[in-house]
């Protein structure tokens, strides 16, 4: 940790040429074929936030049909498809890549010292293969559309499905490159890339999360592949694999879907927890708690993910034995999920605690997540899970992991935000719509945990009456948080029009993308910045000229300011 | 203010369990309503019901306090921890504590184990057949349920004695379908090409719903049936009076035919026995023809049967047939040979299903129907 600096010198803002990443080429080409990680990362954002807004339309298209029972805007087959593109657009589209492509993309490079990723070509294929899977799936609308639910179960989708399901299942294939892509590129950069002196235990929390998740993409993800291809196969060419009519086994397709399916959730939840660590500590102005416990609990859970999945399958005919011990190393990965939420708790204490807009998004994902990880303990156990397996207590429960997620990825646009783009965003407005989509959030699936206990199940057109105050409440509450997206859109696009000039370091982030510019420039950094603790936030001052903290040094052995 | 919302969604919803009308059917789906079940379950109805719930109570009660505990700590800290002007430094920087964190690491996992442990062992007993029982066959397809009886007779409803053990073994003729009762707390895929199995004990009579627990389908929601447990001496009364019509002897089957009120009149003890058309039309709701067809002229996954008999079918290739008896009695054994123009070939076969005096009594019927449709 030696620094070579003068104690005491202010590393304020030199004179810097005003050219920035974003500036310093122009023109459509200029984006379209881009190497540049931060470019790259910038258009995944706009794509997935793009792609957000539709899943989002499809789900508050089903929860207006739920408002009463049979029919109230749309018949049983729009129904079905609706729910279906809401979870295909949803799962492999948004919130898979979300937070390592968009976010990851961009802020992985800066955070180790480096100038790009280890492959700028690759991760420009991915972002492509991302375009191409995105428009396949989507295409769908146009070709009679898909009816069987994000998992495709067989034999409905290789018999019944209409043949929209061709599309997305091609769609899926090739997204699932693009995640690969990424979690190769991740790993490389990760390993050979570190600024001088940056150790395994140097790096931002925010890299361990990244770095387990991409072992999962690139471990699982082929399995989902080779799974989509043999169902594409015996859809077109009859080969019966899952079907019994062709000699094949139905529940087989479980196994080989849940295999990466389940593997996949953790894809989702874990850079939401390396999110999470950098907002908890940053916002708290305190060194993150426990930092090997983090560390390694992300890797626990991305290994124990890969031996879980019989439990989406207790009722699907597998044996008793087979089941007690999905069930067994379900409930092993609880533990190092709650050392994060502990270890984050144990950060707040005794902290300096801002609640800004990114803050209070990592705050509702502590409520969000304890309340979706606590409800996984009844899924977990065999003999509850029976009761509530495929009613809306699991899709509560999957909202509250899944959505989670996106809470914590609204968090790191609003955190990365200022660096990103080089403006400020209005804040009030932003705590506003947090505050919205978090009520909305809780009014919309606290409800279906009720109504899932009480029996009804997913993925249902019709429903007995006596859940319709249940499903309106829950609809009502997908409007508020419909109202929180519009004006996060609202504000974030006024923001890129008109905002405020954004300072360096607006948040008193101690990692190395807060030591460089808003925005960086294409190289990232002006000068080399020097490898210390990155969650050392003894050097940070506030200074009321510049709208942010700037680093002092502290002569080692001085006294910390006494407040 | 976030903790005071949930206690407001458990008190609405306590209201709705509560003030439901005491209706015992609903509209939407012609299921029995369930009012008897409290803020977190459905009616409790089966002798295995108890023990879920125990273990879900116990679940719920143990996450409430952990819940708590997080939230609270996280909220205190907000309070107290509150940053109020730029300059104010963390009161601490300790980096870590390893008793600590090995204490919050290994403590839970005691009670993980509890929980699995309890919730391995009712699994156990809910998914274990006893040896002897009633025995049952459900008969899965899009979009209705047919439960098989040791005497031969379907029904669309399931109906069992009270405190008997009822053995279910399950099949499905096309794709997944899971049969779920919310008040026996019993769930259990039924997979094509395989027979899985289930049992429950019914401990209280009355109705209760029976749901697809499993996408299906354009109208998996609608693919659902009731419970019926009968008090232990009525079930063998409903058994013997449910299918009147395969107790008949085919002399007295031919004399029903040709005179079927002369017939009804001089059997009384065959209770249950109905004029053909009005047989017909419950085996039409039995046999689950009417998920896809209806006889009002409301379109669905399959054609209308109002207003057809005698008319000329266009067909799917083009040409097109007579509807009479022959074509009604194919369309049913063999289904995808005649497919109406603008429909799928989707209809399963009938074929060992359905008697040829059912179908009799369904050409009754459609043919009653179009009798009306002439009068008006």
């Amino acid at each position: 940790m030696a620094s070579i600096s003068v104690p005491g010198a202010i590393a304020g803002q030199p004179a810097r040429s005003k050219a920035n990443y974003l500036n310093a080429s122009s023109g459509f080409l200029s984006w379209a074929f881009t190497l540049d990680h931060k470019r790259i990362g910038v258009m995944y954002l706009v794509g997935i936030f793009t792609a957000f807004l539709l899943g989002g339309l499809f789900a508050l298209l089903v929860r207006t049909e739920l408002l009463t029972p049979g029919p109230t805007i749309t018949t049983h087959d729009w129904y079905n498809r609706f729910f279906t593109l809401h979870g295909a657009i949803m799962v492999f589209i948004v919130i898979i890549p979300g937070i390592p492509a968009a976010l990851g993309n961009f802020a992985l490079p800066i955070m180790i010292g480096a100038k790009d990723v280890a492959f700028p070509r690759l991760n420009l294929a991915s972002f492509y293969m991302w375009v191409i899977g995105t428009l396949f799936a989507i295409s769908t609308l146009a070709f009679g559309a898909v009816d069987t639910g994000w998992t495709f179960y067989t034999p409905y989708s290789t018999k019944y499905a209409f043949n929209g399901m061709i599309p997305v299942v091609a769609g899926a294939f090739i997204l699932g490159f693009s995640s690969i892509f990424t979690g190769l590129n991740f790993i490389v950069t990760i390993h050979k890339l570190r600024a001088p002196g940056m150790g395994w235990f140097g790096l931002p929390l925010f890299l361990w999360s990244l770095y387990a998740t991409a072992l999962v993409q690139i471990l699982a993800t082929p399995v989902l592949g080779i799974t989509l291809l043999l169902l594409l196969v015996e859809r077109t060419l009859g080969v019966g694999f899952f079907n019994p009519e062709l000699g094949g086994d139905p529940v087989l397709f479980q196994h080989f879907f849940w295999f990466y399916s389940h593997p996949a959730v953790y894809i989702m939840i874990l850079p939401a927890m390396g999110v999470m660590s950098e907002l908890i500590s940053v916002f708290s102005h305190k060194h993150i708690f426990g930092y090997k416990f983090i560390a390694f609990s992300s890797v626990a859970i991305a290994l124990l993910g890969f031996l879980v999945w019989g439990h989406h399958m207790f009722v699907s005919g597998q044996s008793n034995l087979v089941g007690m011990i999905f069930s067994a190393i379900t409930f092993t990965i609880a533990v190092p999920s709650a050392i994060k939420v502990f270890n984050w708790l144990a950060t707040m204490y005794k902290g300096s605690i801002s609640l800004n807009s990114p803050m209070l998004y990592a705050l509702s994902f502590m409520w969000i997540f304890g309340i979706g990880g606590l409800t996984g303990l009844f899924l977990g156990t065999m003999a509850t899970d029976v009761h509530l397996h495929d009613t809306y207590f699991v899709v509560a429960h999957f909202h509250y992991v899944m959505a989670g997620t996106i809470f914590v990825l609204f968090g790191g646009i609003h955190y990365w935000w200022p660096k990103m783009t080089g403006k400020m965003f209005n804040e009030p407005l932003a705590r506003l719509s947090c505050l919205l989509l978090f009520v909305g959030f809780n009014v919309t699936f606290f409800t279906q945990f009720m109504m899932g206990s009480h029996g009804m199940p997913r993925r249902y057109y019709n429903y007995p009456a006596q859940f319709q105050m249940y499903h309106q409440i829950s609809s009502a509450g997908s409007y508020i948080m419909g109202l929180g997206v519009i004006l996060m859109v609202g504000y974030l696009l006024h923001s890129l029009a008109r905002g405020r000039k954004a300072p360096d370091n607006p948040w008193g982030g101690a990692t190395f993308e807060w030591r460089t510019s808003s925005p960086p420039p294409v190289e990232n950094f002006h000068e080399q910045p020097v490898v210390d603790d990155l969650y050392d936030y003894e050097k940070l001052f506030w200074d009321e000229q510049a709208g942010g903290y700037v680093r002092r040094e502290v002569p080692d052995g001085a006294a910390r300011p006494a407040h | 203010m976030m903790t005071s919302l949930a206690f407001l969604l458990i008190h609405l919803a306590q209201a709705a369990a509560t003030t439901t009308a005491p209706a015992v059917t609903d509209l939407s789906t012609n299921l029995p309503i369930d009012n008897q079940g409290t803020v977190w379950m459905p009616s409790q109805a089966s002798t295995t019901a108890h023990q879920i719930d125990a273990l879900f109570h116990f679940i719920l009660y143990l996450c409430v306090f952990f819940f708590v505990l997080i939230i609270g700590c996280m909220f205190y800290f907000m309070g107290v921890y509150r940053r109020r002007h730029p300059e104010q430094r963390a009161l601490s920087n300790a980096t870590h504590n390893t008793p600590l964190e090995l204490a919050w690491s290994i403590l839970p996992g005691f009670l993980l184990v509890i929980m699995f442990w309890w919730g391995f062992t009712v699994f156990l007993d809910v998914r274990t057949s006893p040896a002897d029982g009633y025995a049952i066959n459900v008969n899965a397809q899009q979009w209705s349920w047919s439960f098989g009886y040791p005497n031969g007779h379907e029904d669309n409803n399931l109906h069992v004695p009270v405190n008997t053990n009822i053995l279910l073994t399950m099949n499905s003729a096309d794709v997944l379908h899971s049969f779920y009762v919310p008040s026996f707390r019993v769930k259990m895929d039924v997979v094509p090409g395989r027979y899985t199995k289930t049992w429950f004990n019914a401990n209280k009579t009355g109705e209760y719903m029976l749901l697809c627990a499993e996408y299906c389908g354009k109208q998996h929601s609608d693919m659902n049936a009731k419970v019926i447990v009968h008090p232990k001496e009525d079930f063998p009364v409903w058994l013997a009076n449910a299918d009147p019509l395969s107790r008949l002897t085919e002399e007295q089957l031919a004399e029903f035919k040709s005179n079927p009120d002369k017939f009804i009149k001089g059997h009384p003890e065959l209770q249950g026995l109905e004029p053909p058309a009005s047989l017909g039309r419950k085996l039409w709701d039995r046999k689950g023809c009417k998920t896809c067809h209806s006889l009002d002229g409301a379109t669905n996954t399959g054609p209308t049967f109002k207003g057809v008999w005698g008319i000329q079918q266009p067909l799917r290739d083009g040409s097109s047939i007579l509807v009479d008896e022959n074509f009604v009695r194919d369309s049913i054994l063999n289904p995808n040979k005649n497919v109406a123009k603008g429909y799928d070939a989707v209809m399963p076969t009938y074929q060992g299903r359905v008697k040829d005096r059912e179908i009799d009594m369904i050409i009754a019927m459609l043919k009653s129907l179009s009798e009306k449709e002439t009068k008006k």
